[in-house]
Order: C-alpha cells, then sequence, then structure tokens
C-alpha cells in the first residue's frame, strides 16, 4: 500500500447524481477519507454497495467494487473478505437495504463478525423509489404508501446489532464530517464487524429527520465520556429512544473476528495449475 | 455380463441401515467386486422404512433391477415393501425371536437367525446387523474375512474391541446359519484381485471441486445437496479454503460470488428449493460477468414436493430461470466419474467465460454409491484454465483506457473480457447488475447497452465453437431406433441394452446449453425416444424444437428413478407402438 493515497483517489470520474444536499455526498466523503487515513488504496478495497440511492456510492468511487441486488451487500462482502483476507473490504447500503429486504443477512453478517467494516445510510426513507416509509421511519411518518404513518415502532439497528452479538457499533452524522469519519474510521480498524448507522439525511423525500432535526437533537457520546467497553452503559444509550447518539457505543475490547477463530487466512485466489499433489490421496479415501 | 446378486438390508430409520449396507458395500469392493448401491426412503409412516441395496457383480454395475436376491429384513415392512422383487431363488434373513412374526412369501426361503441373541453373546445387541451380515455371507458363498477391512473402517476410530466384537459377531452369524440351515440358492460370490473405489456423485462433485481448485463453498443444508457440503468441510481446509453455512440460499449464492470477485474459484450447492432463492442472483453473477459454478442436485417437486425421491423436474428452471436474458451455460453429468469430470470442467468453463455454470445432479445418483478404479478419477488428467485473468502490470497495461482505467467489461471480439482480482495494481473498478460501460459504470445509452448484451451472448458463441460439446453414446451404433436421455438415467439405459432383443442406438446427453446438436441423429433414426425422470418432458421439448420434430418419450415422475429392467420393457413397448401422427 503506498503511503501518498489521498482520499480523493478513491473518488471516480463519475459525477453523483444524488439530490443537491443529499447527506450521501457527506457520508461518500467520509468512507473515503477514512479509508485512505487507514492506509488503503482503491486497488486492495473492495467496496460492496447495496441497491438504492445509497448504494450508487459504488459507482462514485473508485476501489474494486461491486454494486450488487437490493438487500445482499453484506453476503458479497462476506465472501470477497474470506477468500481475500488481505483485501480491505467495505460495505454500504441504505436503511432499507439493510434492514428490510436485508434484515436477515445483516442478523448474521453481525454473529459472524467476519473483519469488514458496514456503513448503513440511514435516511429513514426508500430514496430511490421516491419516498416509501422504510422500516426505520417514524411510525407517524406520512408517505405515499402509508398516508397515516406505517403504525409500527421503528426498527432499532443498533439494538438488533447489540442483541446479534455485535462487537462495534457505531452511530455518525453525515454532517458533522470530522466525527463522521473518525467513527468510520474506527469501524474499519476494529478487528471484527465494525457497523456504523449514518444519518444521512434525504433532503427530498423526508422532511421530519433533517439536517436541522439531527443537529439539533444529536447527543456525542463522546462529550458525554460514554466507555464504548462498557455493555451495560452502552445498552443504556442503545435503547434510549428519547435520544439520538453519535459515536462508538459499543466495542468489544476482546473480539476475535471470523478468520482467527475459524483459521481462514489464505489468499483464495491462487491454486495449482492442475490438481493439488497429493489429489490422488482423496480418492484412495474411498478405498 | 457376469451374474449379478441383489442384496439388501432395510428396517426403521434409525436402525443402521445405512452403515450396515455401507459396510457390505465395501467388503465386496475391496473382494474386488462392482457394487452399485441405492437407497429407499419412504415417508414416515408407521415408523418409516429405510432400505440400502447392493447390486454387485464381476462386472461393472450401473443401474437398479426389479430383482431382490438376498433380504436381510429387520421389519415385516421391510418384506411387504419388496414383496414384488423376491423371487424362487430369494432368501430372507430375519430374527424369529422378535415380536413381529414374519411373513414370508411362498416359494421364497426364510432364514430365521436370532440376530439379537446372538449379538448379545458376542458382546452387545446393537451388533445384530453385524450378525446379519455374517448370515448373508453364508447365504452368498462370500468369505466373512473380507468384513473385516470394512468393520476396521466403520468402527475403528470407536476402539479395537468394538472392532474385533463384531468380527466375531460376523462369524457367529455365518456359524449359526452354516449349523443350521441347508440353503444352496447356488450363489457364490467370486472375488478378483481388483482394488476399487466406491463412492457416490455428491462426493465425486465434491473431489471434483477441490481437484479444480474450489476454495470457497457456501450453502445452507438442503436434501439432497448437503452431502456436497459435508464433504468438502474437514478437507478444504487443507488446501487453504474454507466452508461457510450460510443463513440461507440467497446469502449463499452471494457469498460464493463475493469469494469468485475475490478471485476464488466458488461453488454453492443447493436442491429445486434453494435454487428458487438463488434465481434472483443469477442474473448479477452474468451481468458482472463472475465466473461461478451454481450445483443443483434435484429432488422431487414442485414446492417441497417429495423432498426425498428422484426427478429431474429442474432442467427449464436451470435453462431460464431469472428474469432478463441471461447468457449461462448448463452441464448435467450422466454418471459418477462424470459428476468429478464435469465439476473440473464447470470451473473451467466459469473462469474462461466468467459466466454461471450450472451443474445439475440429481437425488438418485447424490446417493448411490458406485465402484471405479481409481485411474478412473486420474488427478494428472485434471487440467486448470483460469481464461483472461490478467495479473502482471504489462497485462493490466493493455486493457487501459486512455485516462489508465481498467476495462473490466471491454467488448471483445470472442466476447471475453480481462479479469482483475482485487489487490492487483491499476486494475481496479466496479462491476454490477445494472447494464454498464466497459469501465463497469451504469449506462443507459442504447449503443452501449447493445454492445454489452452481444458481448455477453457472444462468449457463449466463442464456446459453442471452441468447446466440445459431445455426447456419450452406446448400443449399436447402426441402429434404426436411437434413445436419448440426459443425466443420470445413462447407467440404467446402458444396462437396460442386455434386456432389450430390439437394436438400440443410446445417446447420453451431459451439455444441455450449450447442447450438441442431435437434429441429424434424429432425423436418420426411424424411432427417437427421449428418456428422463420428470412427468412433462423438458429435455425432449427441446429437442424437438432443436430438430422440428416429434419424439416419443418415457417419463417417470413416481420419485423412483429409473431400473435397467423396466426402463428396457417400456422401450420394448414404445417401439412397437406406432408414431402418433405429426
Ligand atoms: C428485489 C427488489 N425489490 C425492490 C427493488 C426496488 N428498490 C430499489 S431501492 C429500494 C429501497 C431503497 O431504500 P434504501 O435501502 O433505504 O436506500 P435509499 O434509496 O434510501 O438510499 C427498493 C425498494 C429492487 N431494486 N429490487
Ligand atoms: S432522493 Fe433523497 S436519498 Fe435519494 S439522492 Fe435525493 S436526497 Fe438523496
Ligand atoms: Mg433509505
Amino acid at each position: 500500500m503506498s503511503s501518498d493515497v489521498r482520499f480523493t483517489d478513491f473518488k471516480s470520474d463519475k459525477q453523483p447524481t444524488w439530490c443537491p444536499g443529499c447527506g450521501d455526498f457527506g457520508t461518500m466523503n467520509g468512507m473515503m477519507k477514512a479509508l485512505a487515513e487507514t492506509g488503503n488504496d482503491p486497488d486492495n478495497t473492495f467496496v460492496v454497495a447495496g441497491i438504492g440511492c445509497s448504494g450508487k456510492i459504488g459507482t462514485y468511487m473508485h476501489s474494486y467494487a461491486l454494486h450488487g441486488v437490493h438487500g445482499r451487500a453484506l453476503p458479497v462482502g462476506t465472501g470477497v473478505k474470506m477468500a481475500r483476507p488481505d483485501i480491505e473490504v467495505m460495505v454500504a447500503g441504505g436503511d432499507g437495504d439493510g434492514y428490510s429486504i436485508g434484515a436477515g443477512h445483516f442478523v448474521h453478517a453481525v454473529r459472524r463478525n467476519v473483519d469488514m467494516s458496514y456503513v448503513v445510510m440511514d435516511n429513514r426513507i426508500y430514496g430511490l423509489t421516491k419516498g416509501q416509509a422504510s422500516p426505520t421511519s417514524r411510525s407517524d411518518f406520512e408517505t405515499s404508501t402509508t398516508p397515516e404513518g406505517p403504525k409500527q415502532p421503528p426498527v432499532n439497528p443498533l439494538a438488533l446489532a447489540l442483541a446479534s452479538g455485535a462487537s462495534f457499533i457505531a452511530q455518525s452524522f453525515a454532517s458533522d464530517a470530522l466525527r463522521h469519519q473518525e467513527i468510520v474510521q474506527e469501524a474499519i480498524e476494529h478487528d471484527g464487524f465494525g457497523f456504523v448507522n449514518v444519518f444521512s439525511p434525504c433532503v427530498t423525500f423526508n422532511d421530519v429527520d433533517t439536517y436541522d432535526y439531527f443537529r439539533d437533537n444529536l447527543v456525542d457520546l463522546e462529550e458525554e465520556g460514554h466507555d464504548p467497553t462498557d455493555y451495560e452503559a452502552a445498552k443504556e444509550v442503545i435503547l434510549d429512544s428519547d435520544k439520538e447518539y453519535q459515536g462508538v457505543m459499543y466495542q468489544d475490547e476482546n473480539s476475535v473476528p471470523y478468520h482467527e477463530k475459524h483459521g481462514v487466512t489464505e489468499d483464495m485466489s491462487e491454486i495449482p495449475e492442475g490438481a493439488p499433489d497429493d489429489a490422488m490421496d482423496l480418492v484412495r479415501e474411498f478405498y | 455380463m457376469a451374474e449379478d446378486l441383489n442384496w439388501a438390508i432395510g428396517g426403521e430409520a434409525g436402525d443402521g441401515i445405512d452403515s450396515t449396507g455401507k459396510i457390505f458395500a465395501q467388503a465386496l469392493s475391496r473382494a474386488g467386486r462392482h457394487v452399485f448401491t441405492s437407497k429407499d426412503f419412504a415417508s414416515r409412516i408407521r415408523g418409516g422404512y429405510t432400505a440400502y441395496k447392493i447390486r454387485t457383480s464381476v462386472d461393472q454395475v450401473q443401474s437398479v433391477v426389479d430383482r431382490l436376491d438376498i433380504l436381510v429384513a429387520l421389519t415385516q415392512r421391510t418384506i411387504d415393501e419388496n414383496v414384488d422383487e423376491l423371487h424362487e431363488g430369494s432368501a430372507v434373513i430375519y430374527d424369529g425371536e422378535r415380536s413381529w412374526e414374519a411373513d414370508i412369501p411362498d416359494g421364497v426361503t426364510g432364514v430365521d437367525v436370532p440376530l439379537k441373541s446372538i449379538a448379545e453373546e458376542a458382546g452387545g445387541a446393537i451388533m445384530r446387523n453385524t450378525v446379519a451380515l455374517g448370515a448373508a455371507c453364508e447365504i452368498t458363498g462370500f468369505d466373512v474375512e473380507y468384513l473385516d477391512e470394512s468393520l476396521e473402517k466403520r468402527f475403528g476410530g470407536k476402539g479395537s474391541k468394538i472392532v474385533e466384537n463384531n468380527k466375531e459377531a460376523a462369524r457367529m452369524g455365518q456359524e449359526y446359519v452354516r449349523e443350521n440351515y441347508d440353503v444352496d440358492l447356488g450363489y457364490d460370490l467370486e472375488t478378483t484381485d481388483e482394488d476399487y473405489v466406491l463412492l457416490n456423485g455428491n462426493e465425486a462433485i465434491g473431489m471434483g471441486a477441490l481437484a479444480a481448485g474450489c476454495r470457497f463453498y457456501a450453502g445452507y443444508p438442503i436434501t439432497p445437496a448437503t452431502s456436497i457440503m459435508e464433504y468438502l468441510t474437514g478437507r478444504i481446509e487443507d488446501y487453504g479454503g474454507h466452508v461457510v453455512q450460510a443463513e440461507d440460499e440467497l446469502s449463499a449464492i452471494n457469498m460464493a460470488l463475493g469469494a469468485a470477485r475475490g478471485g476464488a474459484r466458488a461453488m454453492t450447492a443447493t436442491s429445486g428449493a434453494g435454487v428458487d432463492l438463488m434465481t434472483e442472483t443469477f442474473g448479477l453473477v452474468a451481468q458482472s460477468e463472475t465466473p461461478l459454478v451454481i450445483t443443483d442436485v434435484q429432488r422431487s417437486g414442485p414446492s417441497t414436493g417429495m423432498p426425498t425421491k428422484q426427478e429431474q423436474g429442474d432442467l427449464n428452471m436451470a435453462l431460464y430461470g431469472g428474469h432478463g436474458e441471461v447468457p449461462r451455460f448448463v452441464v448435467a453429468p450422466t454418471s459418477i466419474t462424470e459428476c468429478f469430470w464435469k465439476t473440473v470442467e464447470a470451473f473451467n468453463l466459469a473462469e474462461k467465460y466468467q459466466t454461471p455454470v450450472f451443474l445439475v445432479s440429481d437425488l438418485a445418483m447424490s446417493v448411490t454409491e458406485q465402484t471405479f478404479p481409481p485411474e478412473a478419477f486420474d488427478m494428472d488428467e485434471v487440467e486448470i484454465d483460469r481464461g483472461k485473468l490478467v495479473d502482471d502490470d504489462d497485462e493490466v497495461d493493455e486493457w487501459l483506457d486512455a485516462q489508465g482505467r481498467f476495462r473490466a467489461h471491454a467488448v471483445t471480439d470472442d466476447g471475453i473480457s480481462p479479469r482483475a482480482i482485487p489487490g492487483t495494481e491499476e486494475g481496479a473498478h466496479m462491476s454490477t447488475g445494472l447494464e454498464h460501460d466497459e469501465l463497469g459504470r451504469r449506462t443507459e445509452d442504447q449503443d452501449e447497452r447493445v454492445q454489452q448484451v452481444d458481448k455477453r451472448f457472444r462468449k457463449v458463441e466463442t464456446a459453442e465453437k471452441r468447446e466440445d460439446w459431445d455426447y456419450r453414446e452406446f448400443g449399436d451404433e447402426d441402429a434404426d431406433n436411437l434413445v436419448i436421455s440426459w443425466g443420470s438415467n445413462e447407467g440404467a439405459l446402458v444396462e437396460a441394452l442386455d434386456y432389450l432383443e430390439e437394436d438400440v442406438r443410446v445417446i447420453s446427453v451431459p451439455y444441455i446449453f450449450p447442447r450438441p446438436d442431435l437434429s441429424d441423429e434424429i432425423e436418420a433414426a426411424n424411432e427417437v425416444i427421449v428418456v428422463e425422470a420428470n412427468a412433462t418432458g423438458q429435455f425432449a421439448d427441446l429437442l424437438e424444437h432443436d430438430a422440428l420434430t416429434r419424439v416419443k418419450r418415457i417419463n417417470k415422475y413416481t420419485g423412483v428413478r429409473f431400473k435397467a429392467d423396466e426402463l428396457a420393457e417400456e422401450i420394448s413397448e414404445q417401439l412397437s407402438v406406432e408414431v402418433s401422427a405429426q
């Protein structure tokens, strides 16, 4: 990895088509800076993007990348990392992608604790499909498909992660650029599954969870003196539905990532030019 | 063909039927005899019924027949289920001391052996099946010593005492029959000096994957595919690989896709219900030009159907599953050795053409164990072709555009683009399920769209020209009657030739797409019959379409595989019927 990598090296020459002011600009910038700051370069980085406005980052960033099927970004990232422990893997997608259609994968990716980062660009809405309720939408949030609101409580993704045995849980705000970058950086550096839920406002379809709303309500856990290694303290802030927190809520200091537990350490792309030398032993097993 | 013997042990699930059957099959194989095994599972009424059946001969055997010579029956139901297959020369070994009163069909020799009491004497009632094996040895003139090695293999891990007790139990079973019965049904199992290996289709697929350099497998348990995952677990690690049990098939295929994007040879395997879920991702595999092997070990459908029964009902799904138009290859091995070789080939096709490859097997092949000389899996013959993988600077340079960007989806004459994997300098690029330009960036430009669709299908055209999409042929090449089949029916069909009076040419097709063009063969034949284990004749439909004609069909969808003698009868019958008006 070259030391002179700048975050703009992670930028593709495709101009983003996000609505002006969309939170995803800030979210992506922080991700690129965090990747560069942690010593990665595009040729050694793999970004997996979900489907949604958020998922477009695969196109706007420059690295090895796959923009796949709605909801399945985490399994793809899992496969890349297992095959290539030497590659930095970052998965990113929306709240619908991660907590609705991909919710099953989220739970299991958290449990597996594969050493990669997962950035959810949470705008509490389906942006790409033009403004329907998402799993994180408020229960009274009126949309075209829920004229009186979903009338169901929103998913608490942080609590879902905690209940699934997460080793790293954090939340950030796209417009607090520095803190957002720092938090994503910590997720990258974490030994295991680094999960960050990012408030990434949709300026077009969500007039409730706006920049102003978050600016007014955000509580920074660092300023509060929160100790992320304290599980009970983490539980408290995660289950506190009255406040919007920013910061690392929980980090298991003793996290052992999947590849260490399972001894998955080899570069699987390298194989011999024929069958392995001792392959006839496989046949002889059947005597 | 030399004389064959058909042997079975049956009882309730949990009676150790499988492992006992396997011990006998291995002993026969060690004695240089060929073996072909099959399993009966019945739905779970009345405690269930399961049987392990062995057909053995000194010549190769590759089918089951409707005849049973020796039956070890642990339950009356075992006798009832097989009553039609028993005949005047058959013997049924049973334990008269058990509570049920054995109802032995007329003409069949009943051999009452107190299996449990003898086993107890040898060291434990649990060995009663081993006593039965000894009894079976006596009746078939098979040296009980041949059991020793397979008993060691089976029980060695449990200590030498257990092995010795079992050896003793077998001998006591043999002794009991020798002393108390004078059965001579004329069986005398000849032995040879050959050394055979005994394995099933799923093991052959797993072994093929390892030979081919597969390093990553993700799957979700489903009968009858799970045993591939079980085979790889504990072995793939020796080569630096890994098996993941995913949360569902949606995940399994995406994990495998991820590993393949990382540059690993990757595979997932499932059965029909799982293929349904994986269908979501087929298009992405093809669109992102990712080399991936997807194995479908078919079972009876639709829906949960008959999950432990045979069927070849997924052909259309493999060919057409997924929205939009998805280039793919569909390969269907026709025998257990072919399960091995076609798996190796599937990995090469996937990487050479950066396309999903469907490997379609079925339940019958997955549970059947068959003997082969080890050379049938000659690892020196395994070739690995990774296609246009570019990994050094010069190679990558060649594929950069004027701005130095890697053209991962470059439009080429043969349709195949260069492939750079993570870590390759200057190779960073994006791939997507969206339509894209040469760089992998989303496009809706009409020209670029057409170029990319054409290039992806051009890979298939290139493959059609470059590869051999041949078929396997048996019987009389000049016969007027042509019987065509795909997948696992080959063995039964080849053996059916022994029973048939009519001259027949048999064509067994392992490639479904692309496939050999059989129009000339079909046109030249007087009668054409297509054999497949489904109700609608999915392969027959394809051939009719290819050759623009009508064919006759033999379809079996009872859930039970084709048997050689039954198939011969059906073919005969079809040949005597006039062709219906076209
Ligand atoms: C299988 C499938 N169903 C539905 C869609 C349509 N779709 C695209 S994005 C999306 C929701 C996106 O919401 P979110 O993940 O929150 O992303 P955002 O656009 O808000 O960033 C849906 C339903 C799809 N692409 N695929
Ligand atoms: S619709 Fe919303 S989420 Fe999508 S680009 Fe516009 S502002 Fe961003
Ligand atoms: Mg959203």
